[in-house]
């Protein structure tokens, strides 16, 4: 998400907290697999690229990530999902970031747009 | 554990379970004892807040992300006094008459279906919406559906004084959602009969149900359980399931029903949904007035409905396909949005199946049939300025230059019929 990189300390902290709450609900076995697949996904570019992701330019974590989204393994691919589902939800479901896209659903509805 | 007798215990309160509980009201009234049993919270009508972080893990089962067991779909249940009828859209159809033909259930006709249907579309408010209350994101539906030769047509949805909040899909903040919650339960409850919410159905007997009242966890939504936390053995002379097309399986495969019905769980089928996203030039109203007024019934002839939509910055760049700047850039194009929602009519299956992991708890064994994925292609509408889907497989996603993810999907009974349209 090219936006994460301009949030700030308060952005991070909401985004954190919002993502670590959703994984606390999980179960332990979905909690290994995760933290199995974010090292997977920082090691895993040594054998392409030379280097881990963290140290990778962002055509090159691109490009990787692209290969894990379509990977052949349906277990990867799986994890990929899950874990930008992750991402997804710690970001845009802080109420600055609807603001950030416009998105401005009101219960108060049609009123609201009066 | 605490022992309770009933004459009636009816497991789930929603689109079933509340109608059975307001149905058997009179006999309540009368001096029988009628108990509905809801594993989901009740809440007060300020809790309804329209946050999507707040509503979706206080109103769905796993927070609305119940996967199958190959993780490959999600599957959006209610969980919640009402069940789904807190968190559609408040579209009511009356099921038409091939749907009955294919269902094959001795002594049902049709004729009964559309009679019974009637009697809740009066009782709950159905009607079509004015005109002026449709937003943009419906009309440039139904100019689209003209053009690409499809007929749209209004669905029929169970509010009254909707303000068009589009927040249907996380509970109305405005109390406006006919559902079960609002006009069955309150009606069966002034009646006499009870209703327990945080009632959690463990396993069922001839006549017998072990209930776990669950406490309410610190900081959830939510008002208490009516009976005290604890485990209770609840005797009834009548007992009706109505716990959804996934939990009452799977509530009597973990009662040892399995032996005595071998077929018990198979042959679960739903809609799996793609949603397509269009991007306009200009700005257009979509997330606000109702958001999912007309459709495109092509299920007997195409196998595929199309249905307007429209949902929830997370929710939407949940099931947008790909990430990165292309990704983000589609996101920030959100007030230009257009949503659509096809639903791929799936056959059921022997394989596809409600099942029970080891501790008890619902799984669900589901692949698309070979069907679904062209009947999903083929329903795509002729592309405006920028059109997604979302596939399932990778070998679709090699086919469209659009990227792809599996997208939620309402949970149904094999009977095709849709209790909750999810987050769709």
């Amino acid at each position: 998400m090219p936006e994460a990189a301009s949030l700030d300390e308060k952005g991070w902290a909401e985004l954190a907290a919002i993502v670590e709450g959703a994984v606390a609900d999980r179960p332990a076995s979905l909690k290994r697999q995760l933290g199995l697949l974010v090292a997977a996904l920082e090691w895993g570019p040594v054998v392409r690229f030379g280097r881990r992701f963290s140290a990778l330019d962002e055509p090159r974590r691109v490009r990787f990530l692209a290969g894990v989204q379509d990977a052949p393994l349906l277990l990867l691919r799986r994890g990929f999902w899950g874990l930008r589902t992750l991402v997804f939800m710690g970001y845009y479901s802080r109420r600055e970031a609807a603001k950030e896209i416009g998105y401005r659903a009101d219960p108060r509805g049609w009123e609201a747009r009066a | 554990m605490i022992g309770k007798s009933v004459d009636v215990a009816i497991v789930g309160s929603g689109a079933g379970g509340g109608a059975v509980a307001e149905a058997l009201a009179p006999l309540a009234a009368a001096g029988a004892k009628v108990l509905v049993l809801e594993k989901g919270p009740r809440f007060e009508d300020r809790e309804f807040t329209g946050q999507e972080l707040d509503m979706a893990p206080a109103l769905y089962e796993d927070s609305g992300g119940f996967l199958t067991t190959d993780g490959t779909m999600t599957l959006a249940m209610g969980s919640a006094y009402g069940g789904s009828t807190v968190v559609y859209t408040g579209t009511s159809l009356t099921a038409p008459e091939r749907v009955i033909r294919k269902w094959n259930v001795p002594d049902l006709t049709h004729e009964d279906v559309a009679r019974r249907s009637a009697k809740y579309a009066a009782e709950n408010d159905v009607h079509l919406l004015p005109p002026e209350l449709l937003n943009e994101n419906n009309r440039l539906f139904v100019e689209g559906c003209e053009k690409a030769g499809f007929h749209a047509e209004q669905f029929p949805i169970n509010v009254k004084g909707c303000k068009g909040s589009s927040l249907c899909n996380l509970g109305c903040p405005n109390a406006a959602k006919r559902g079960t919650n609002r006009v069955q339960l309150p009606a069966a409850e002034r009646a006499g009969v009870e209703v327990v919410t945080r009632a959690r159905v463990d396993r069922i007997a001839e006549h017998v149900l072990d209930v776990t009242v669950l406490a309410k966890p610190p900081g959830a939504k939510g008002v208490r359980s009516e009976w005290p936390v604890g485990t209770y053995r609840v005797n009834a002379r009548h007992v009706v399931l109505a716990a959804g097309s996934v939990g009452t399986p799977a509530l009597l495969l973990r009662s040892g029903f399995g032996a005595r019905l071998p077929r018990l769980g198979e042959g679960f089928t739903c809609h799996p949904a793609h949603i397509l996203v269009a991007e306009h030039a200009r700005a257009i109203t979509n997330d606000v007035g109702h958001p999912k007024s007309f459709y495109v019934d092509r299920a007997e002839e195409e196998g595929f409905v199309l249905e307007t939509c429209m949902y929830f910055p997370f929710t939407t760049a949940k099931n947008l396909s790909g990430f990165g700047e292309p990704h983000s850039r589609l996101m920030h194009a959100f007030p230009r949005l257009q949503m659509i929602l096809v639903l791929a009519c799936d056959a059921a299956i022997a394989g596809n199946r409600v099942a029970i992991d080891a501790a008890g708890k619902p799984v669900v064994h589901y692949r698309f049939t070979p069907a679904v994925r062209p009947r999903a292609s083929s329903s795509r509408p002729a592309p405006s300025q920028c059109m997604r889907r979302r596939p399932t497989r990778r070998s679709s996603a090699r086919r469209s230059a659009a990227r792809s993810t599996p997208a939620s999907t309402p949970a149904t009974s094999s009977s095709g019929r849709r209790p909750s349209p999810l987050r769709t």
